[in-house]
């Protein structure tokens, strides 16, 4: 099938459609000037924090962006500042650099660790709570502890400012609850308080560099006889987003998580599962250890916040 | 050959871990691997691929492709001029479909353009018209007859009647009377074992830059493990004379069998041709999983029958194998090695292969015998457990000896295997204490090991230097062994001694790295020729000293005159003979060219211990100790490398490592995040004990140690296993959701 | 089509180069600015072959655009050797044949390096863990844990 010379000679409009495709870049200095350029773009535009899932779904060919807003350059994004007992973190610090904090170390060990679970040392230092959050994957590490931390998103968009709660962003698998134009400037993590304690576990097969197969976040205050005041049990990668579980919430509150206190958490937790079967995992495989993790999460909160273990 | 060539000796330098030659490059980045060359001019090669499991191509459209500016050639299948039969046309059918998409990832058509960006965009203006076939992917599925057909016309000869035209090939070994083995037996076990398919797993893809001219000469430069082989195999496909290409065998970011064949490289030649500029082709990471050359999937089934003091009186084996929608003969080395570690009087190894709509296969260290071991490590592990026997005592008792008339034919000669258990058996970690959820397995492993064509040529240049020229890419630290023979066989400092690895154009055919050949083959055509540059060199001596040749003798880099004669002359060094050579007779060369044989096979012996957690079925390897039997181990680090790495791909085989295919026929994994192979985390230390029971087919003794490595591990791990959760396991990899399921089925 | 002009530092030196918005740093270090060092393993940072590091933290290269090394400083492979002397991990890569094919040591030598840095006493735990994303197929891991251990030993002593 060989192919005649007169074909090579041929004008280029194929050419110019695939000019036209070319991706451009954009590196703003104003929060204002980003809203602006995710508002006006009429093709699809695409915000870029860290880039470690980006990057990837372009080289992959599941995403073609035709502009990319490079976030890094606005004042603040980058700034970990503390705020009513609690702290904002700017939405393009990377896990190796919320890693090196200690105030949010100490306060929020469940939120770094899952943070810090996200790839390898080398996406780490590049990717973003906010961008693992916006990826809206069900089993994003992050989520699940900032769900159970009862963190909130600061959204910057053509309309100004507004809050959010984490949990209430993704919607489904890849998708977000952001409007045009809108992308996250921080992250919240609320005052911790004394007696409490949070923590983050998830199952790969592996010991790194795996997508979590399930996982449970869980943030919790004891009162001073060691007694569960307070709780939040979030379960990653068994729903199509992830899960804040409050019947098991509610079987850890008022007792000192105790076996059965325990037992009945893990079995809430199981029955809140609704995870698929695929190349990582099955769906009995899911619910059950998502059951243990969260069981098993809540005895390390529990430690954390200064009770027995 | 005779097997005759060993000699006892003492050394100087073999044995001892010098630096190797090409190692200050590859800590600075320097050395050049596959896509690390450049040249002025040079195109981007792009493929595109069948989406499909299984399709006819009633037509590709091209025009629109080849139209865009920037495109300079675009090919499909049918562009191969036709020169390609058998075998090799399989293998060019499998890098680029002529009228049949036989796999999800086959290529149809190839573009070349000046840029990676022009390419991609081409290969989306080509339209192809896929008529789509009923698929198969799996042994169950393909094996029945009415089974969709991957191939017609490809039905082995004396197929039993039960299985489908799939069926490609059957071998049989063995000797004895089975059933009257069998009745002897206090117990029988029998068991069907499956492994999936999994991939050698470099980290370097696949790459090459092809350049051909006008003149239908071409050069190649391409990561390989065999650069003859290349060139062999693409000038068949493009109708040229094997002297008309040039292949360069680049730095190699692993192989493990994989690159032992081709799968871009005739495509980079046809597209260069028809552009008439260099073209580059690398492939990606996801093309290299669908579309190289992973291994075998396996179906097993094992029955051992032994006393009840553990005397094995029968062993029956059937493999069944699919190694991808072309024939292949992995069932062979299979069968063979099945029984191989064992002393059997009635034994008999079968196997049949199958085709399914995947990636044709490729050698992946030790091929076959790891599916195959690991079944009958399995039964035998099982066994001993049944018996309350110890596992090593029931190995030695059977074990393989000299004099052994092994399951697969020939008669071993001396062979490290009871060593090999003794030492195990010696061994802390085989008694160190085992803690709750924590199991023990162990398993014996074999390899053949190959010879085959083998030239080198060493050059004693004027000042005394030495240049070694050899034709095997060096995989694992081989010119560094080179270098050490020749200069121990010279008595010259290691240093002055320097070993490249030349193109196909400047020595006769080499046969691939693969086989675990290399130190043995190339390491005895290096030891011959040394001899013969010393011969020649005392040659130059005795007509400087005016005496005879056989007066003088070679010792420690010196020519001295001997016997009548000793002490008459000063000793010439090496370097004195080079510096005048050109008027003693001209420059002095020696060389060697054989087809090697007595390669002596390796044996090995695993030890390993896993932790699992019984609420998740996550396992942990605890402690891993390798034993295996080098012969003489030249370079003793890069013994102790191949060890450990066939270890770890073992374990990654093991616990974690498949290919997994949907109903629709697409590989679902083709990639590192879904491909799990072992990381750093993952792993213990992995302790080595070399053994040196001396080969008698090579001058000092080696055996090939590079594949015996990755044989034990997946019986190793599962007889941990089985242990560990009290459930023995017959299906790899033992996931953590196959694991968890195995517990709690228990109850 | 227009590509962005970008200036940075590269192992010290100024460096300026013009490239596509969408090409990775990687593309640009090895197709560009002929520092082939850096391998491309997967093009999804799940290999590390391509690592490198940016104003001092260890990435993928492949994960970050070309345009990104915009008034950054970036360490590659090429830069860890000072002339002829080689780092102490270079050394003790070689020394305990901690290298086999040694694709992946490019990427294995700049992240130990970056550890080191931070950490200069690392357990073998904790050099696994941080070498997690660097993939090698060959070694089993067994002796670059090895040199990694011992060369940060001798920059202790040092």
């Amino acid at each position: 099938m060989l192919v005649p010379e007169s074909l090579y000679q041929r004008r280029t409009i194929p050419q110019l459609t695939w000019e036209e495709n070319a991706m451009h870049y954009a590196a703003p200095e104003t929060a204002q000037e980003a809203s602006r350029l995710l508002a006006e773009n009429t093709g699809s535009a695409r915000v870029l924090a860290g880039g470690t899932d980006l990057l990837v779904q372009m080289k992959a060919g599941m995403v073609k962006p035709d502009l990319l807003v490079d976030i890094k350059k606005i004042a603040g994004m980058k700034d970990i500042t503390s705020e009513d007992g609690g702290w904002r973190i700017g939405a393009a610090v990377s896990g190796s650099e919320l890693g090196d904090h200690a105030g949010v170390c100490g306060d929020w060990p469940g939120v770094v660790e899952a943070f810090e679970l996200i790839g390898s040392t080398q996406v780490q230092g590049r990717c973003t709570m906010a961008g693992n959050l916006c990826n809206a994957s069900p089993a994003g590490d992050s989520v699940p502890a900032m769900v159970a931390a009862n963190a909130v998103a600061r959204i910057a968009g053509p309309d100004g400012t507004r809050d959010c709660p984490v949990q209430d962003i993704p919607v489904s698998p890849g998708k977000t609850s952001l409007g045009k134009g809108e992308f996250i400037t921080s992250i919240f993590l609320p005052a911790r308080g004394t007696s409490g304690g949070d923590a983050y576990l998830r199952f790969i097969p592996r010991t790194e560099m795996d997508i979590a197969v399930c996982s449970a976040g869980v943030s919790l205050t004891l009162d001073g006889s060691g007694t569960c005041t307070a709780a939040r049990v979030s379960l990653g990668a068994v729903a199509p987003t992830v899960l804040l579980v409050e019947a098991a919430a509610n079987a850890l509150i008022g007792t000192n998580l105790d076996d059965a206190a325990l037992e009945a958490c893990g079995a809430a937790c199981a029955a809140a599962c609704n995870p698929i079967t695929d190349k990582r995992g099955t769906i009995e495989f899911r619910t059950d250890v998502a059951a243990v993790l969260a069981k098993r999460a809540a005895k390390i909160a529990q430690q954390r916040a200064g009770g027995r273990s | 050959m005779a097997l005759d060539e060993y000699q006892k000796r003492d050394f100087k330098i073999i044995g001892t871990r010098p630096q190797r030659p090409d190692g200050i490059d590859k800590v600075t980045g320097r050395a050049q691997y596959g896509a690390d060359f450049y040249l002025p001019g040079m195109l981007t090669g792009k493929l595109l691929r069948s989406p499909h499991a299984h399709a006819r191509i009633k037509s590709i459209d091209i025009s629109a492709a080849a139209a865009l500016q920037g495109v300079k050639a675009v090919v499909t299948g049918n562009d191969f001029p036709g020169g390609a039969k058998g075998d090799t046309l399989d293998v060019q059918d499998h890098c680029l479909a002529r009228n049949v998409a036989l796999y999800d990832g086959h290529a149809v058509a190839a573009v070349a353009a000046t840029s990676a960006k022009i390419a991609q965009a081409a290969l989306e203006l080509i339209k192809v018209d896929y008529e789509i076939l009923p698929h198969v992917t799996s042994i169950e599925a393909a094996m029945p007859t009415g089974a969709p057909l991957v191939q017609e016309g490809r039905r082995g000869r004396k197929i039993p009647e039960e299985y489908s035209d799939n069926c490609t090939g059957m071998c049989e070994f063995g000797h004895g009377d089975l059933d009257a083995g069998f009745a002897k037996a206090d117990l029988i076990i029998e068991r069907t074992f499956k492994t999936s398919s999994t991939h050698q797993g470099y980290i370097e893809p696949n790459a090459c830059l092809a350049n051909m001219g006008p003149d239908g000469r071409a050069d190649m430069w391409c990561c390989t493990q065999g650069h003859f082989q290349v060139r062999n195999l693409c000038a068949q496909m493009m109708g040229m004379d094997q002297s008309a290409l040039r292949v360069t065998a680049s730095e190699i970011g692993g192989g493990f069998g994989g690159k032992t064949t081709v799968f871009i490289e005739p495509v980079a030649l046809l597209l260069s041709r028809k552009a008439n500029l260099p073209v580059k082709m690398v492939m990606s990471r996801e093309e290299v999983f669908k579309a190289s050359g992973p291994t075998v999937a396996s179906l097993t089934d094992v029955k051992i029958g032994m006393t009840k003091d553990g005397v094995i009186t029968a062993a029956d084996a059937l493999i069944r194998y699919e190694g991808g929608a072309w024939p292949n003969m992995t069932i062979f080395p299979g069968a063979q090695s099945a029984f191989a570690c064992y002393d059997l009087s009635a034994v008999r190894a079968q196997g049949l292969n199958f085709l399914t709509n995947r990636p044709l296969q490729a050698a992946y260290r030790a091929p076959g015998a790891p599916q195959s071991i690991y079944a009958v490590e399995a039964v035998v592990d099982e066994l001993a457990l049944e018996l309350g026997l110890d596992p090593i005592d029931v190995r030695l008792k059977n074990a393989a000896r000299k004099g052994t008339k092994s399951s697969y034919g020939p008669t071993y000669d001396e062979i490290g295997l009871i060593p090999l258990l003794e030492a195990a058996k010696a061994h802390p970690h085989y008694t160190a204490p085992l803690g709750p959820n924590q199991g023990r397995g162990l398993s014996s492993g074999f390899w053949f090991n190959f010879g085959g064509e083998t030239c080198v040529s060493l050059a004693i240049d004027f000042d005394g230097s030495v240049t070694l020229v050899e034709g095997n890419p060096d995989i694992g630290g081989s010119r560094a062994s080179m270098s050490m023979m020749a200069a121990e066989e010279l008595g010259i400092p290691y240093e002055k001694v320097r070993t490249i690895v030349a193109d196909t154009a400047s020595l006769g055919h080499n046969e691939v790295t693969h086989g675990s050949r290399v130190t043995f083959s190339v390491g005895l055509a290096t030891i011959k020729a040394a001899r013969a540059a010393i011969k020649e060199m005392c040659r130059r001596a005795a007509k400087t000293w005016g005496i005879d040749e056989e007066a003088v003798v070679w010792e420690d880099g010196y020519a001295k005159p001997a016997g009548a004669n000793a002490g008459d002359h000063e000793p010439l060094s090496l370097a004195q003979i080079a510096a005048k050579s050109s008027r003693t007779g001209g420059p002095i060369v020696g060389h060697h060219e054989v087809m090697a044989e007595g390669a002596g096979v390796s044996f090995g012996v695993h030890i390993c211990d896993i932790e699992v957690d019984p609420e998740t079925g996550f396992t942990k390897v605890l402690r891993y100790t390798v034993l295996q039997d080098a012969g003489k181990a030249i370079h003793p680090d890069y013994v102790e490398g191949q060890m450990q790495g066939g270890a770890v791909q073992g374990i990654g085989w093991a616990l974690n490592e498949e290919y997994i295919y949907g109903e629709d026929g697409r590989l679902q994994n083709a990639g590192f995040l879904d491909y799990r192979i072992p990381v750093a985390s993952d792993l213990p230390k992995i302790d080595t004990v070399i053994l040196e029971i001396p080969n008698p087919g090579h001058p000092y003794g080696v055996r090939g140690v590079g594949e015996t490595g990755i044989v034990p591990p997946l019986a190793a791990i599962s007889n941990a296993m089985s242990h560990a959760i009290n459930v023995r396991m017959s299906e790899l990899p033992m996931s953590p959701p196959r694991v968890l399921k195995a517990i709690k089925d228990k109850g | 089509m227009s590509k962005i002009h970008v200036s940075t530092t590269i192992n010290g030196d100024p460096t300026e180069f013009l490239c596509e918005a969408d090409e990775s740093l990687l593309d640009v270090l090895r197709d560009r600015l002929q520092l082939t060092g850096a391998k491309e393993g997967c093009a999804s940072g799940d290999c590390g072959a391509c690592s490198v590091e940016v104003d001092g933290r260890l990435v993928c290269s492949c994960l970050v655009l070309g345009a990104e090394a915009e008034g950054a400083e970036i360490s590659t492979i090429e830069g860890v050797a000072n002339g002829e002397d080689l780092h102490p991990i270079q050394r003790k890569i070689l020394e305990h044949a901690a290298l086999q094919c040694g694709v992946c040591t490019p990427g294995i030598i700049v992240a130990a390096k970056n550890l080191l840095a931070k950490n200069p006493d690392p357990t073998e735990t904790e050099i696994r863990y941080w070498l997690a994303g660097n993939l090698c197929r060959c070694t089993g891991y067994d002796k670059i844990i090895t040199a990694v251990m011992d060369a940060a030993a001798e920059m202790r002593g040092a």
